[in-house]
C-alpha cells in the first residue's frame, strides 16, 4: 500500500456519493418530454433484468441449485409473493437442492 | 396518502431480504480486505460510507495495488455511473416538492436493491420508505462486514451460498409482478434478461465490465421501447 488508506477511502466515498446525488438533487423538476419520462419509466425493469440474469445462475455453490432458486423466485413472483416471501423462499430452495450435492 | 411513519415501516419490511443479502455480500468483502491486510476499523469504515459492493471491491484492489488517486477516483466513477441512471429514475418518481434536504440524505443510500425497491413503490415515492429500507439494509451491510473480517469462517458455507440468491430473489419480486398486466413491460424484462445472456456469452462482449454492460444495454433496451412505446402521462404518474 502506497497512498494513505483514509484518503482513498474519501475518493471512493466522494465520487460515489456525488453520482448518486447529483441527479435526484439537481432534477427537482418533472420532465415533460414524452420520450425521456418513458426511458426513465423503463429503466428500472431494464437494469434489474439485466442484473439478475444470467448473474443468478452463478450465485451459489452449484449451477442446479441456483437454477431451482431462480425458478422458485419466478414462480412465485408471478403468483404475487411479497419480496421478503419470494427471496427467502429462493434461498430455501438453494438450501434443499444443495443437500444433496 | 400514507404517513411518513407508515412508509418508513413498510420500507423497513422491503429492506429485510436486502439486509439478509448484503450480509451474505459484505461478508466475503470483510474477509478479503482483512487478507489485503486492513484493520476491522479500516473494512467496517469501507463498507459504511459506501455502501456498493462492485465499487468496493475493486477498491480495495486498487489499495492493495497502491494505485494512484486519480485512478481510484475513475474506477469508482466508471463502476458506479449505473447509480447515475438510477437516480435519473428516481428523480422523476419523487414528489417534485420534495426537499433538498430529503434528496441529499436518500441519496446515499441508492444502491441497486434499495432502488429497486424505491422504484416498485406504489405511488410517488415518500423518501421516508427509502429510509426505513436504508436503516435495515446499512446495519446488515456493515455487520457482514465485520464478521467476515473477524471470523472468516462464522458462517456456514451451505448458509452463504443459499443467500447467495437473496438479492437477485428480491430483484425478481420487483420486476415479474407488473409483467402480468402489461405485456411491453413482460416483453421488456424477457428481452433485458435474454440480451444480458447474450453479452455473458458472446466471446469479447463477454469482457465488459458488469457496471458497463448494464449501462449499455439499459440506455439500449431503456430507449428502444420508449421509442416504441412510449408511456402516457396518466400511466406514468400512476406508477
Amino acid at each position: 500500500m502506497s497512498g494513505n488508506l483514509y484518503i482513498y477511502v474519501l475518493i471512493m466515498a466522494a465520487v460515489t456519493y456525488l453520482i448518486r446525488m447529483l441527479p435526484l438533487t439537481l432534477i427537482r423538476r418533472e420532465i415533460k418530454n414524452v420520450y425521456i419520462r418513458s426511458f426513465l419509466y423503463y429503466v428500472p425493469y431494464v437494469t434489474l433484468a439485466v442484473m439478475t440474469f444470467p448473474a443468478i445462475l452463478s450465485a451459489t455453490k452449484v449451477f442446479w441449485s441456483a437454477l431451482a432458486g431462480f425458478l422458485v423466485a419466478v414462480i412465485l413472483a408471478y403468483r404475487g409473493g411479497s419480496l421478503f416471501k419470494v427471496s427467502i423462499s429462493s434461498c430455501l430452495a438453494v438450501f434443499l437442492v444443495e443437500l444433496f450435492f | 396518502m400514507k404517513s411518513n411513519s407508515e412508509c418508513w415501516k413498510e420500507g423497513f419490511k422491503d429492506g429485510i431480504p436486502i439486509c439478509l443479502g448484503y450480509i451474505a455480500v459484505s461478508f466475503t468483502f470483510g474477509i478479503m480486505a482483512r487478507n489485503a491486510g486492513l484493520t476491522t476499523f479500516q473494512a467496517v469504515l469501507i463498507s459504511a460510507v459506501n455502501v456498493t459492493s462492485a465499487g468496493q471491491f475493486a477498491g480495495l484492489g486498487l489499495i492493495t495495488a497502491g494505485a494512484a488517486y486519480m485512478e481510484m477516483a475513475v474506477t469508482q466513477f466508471v463502476i458506479n455511473l449505473r447509480y447515475c441512471l438510477m437516480s435519473c429514475s428516481l428523480s422523476q418518481k419523487l414528489e417534485p416538492e420534495t426537499s433538498v434536504a430529503r434528496r441529499l440524505l436518500m441519496s446515499f443510500g441508492i444502491t441497486d436493491e434499495i432502488f429497486g425497491v424505491s422504484a416498485a413503490f406504489e405511488g410517488r415515492l415518500n423518501p421516508f420508505y427509502t429510509y426505513g429500507a436504508i436503516c435495515v439494509a446499512l446495519p446488515g451491510w456493515v455487520l457482514g462486514t465485520f464478521l467476515g473480517v473477524v471470523s472468516g469462517n462464522i458462517l456456514p458455507e451451505r448458509i452463504l451460498s443459499a443467500l447467495g440468491v437473496a438479492l437477485y430473489g428480491m430483484f425478481i419480486a420487483i420486476i415479474i409482478p407488473p409483467t402480468r398486466k402489461s405485456r411491453v413491460l413482460g416483453g421488456l424484462v424477457l428481452a433485458s434478461m435474454a440480451m444480458s445472456f447474450l453479452f455473458a456469452q458472446i466471446p469479447l462482449l463477454n469482457r465488459i465490465s458488469s457496471g458497463f454492460k448494464i449501462i449499455i444495454l439499459t440506455i439500449l433496451i431503456a430507449g428502444v421501447a420508449a421509442l416504441r412505446y412510449p408511456v402516457s402521462e396518466e400511466a406514468a404518474d400512476e406508477r
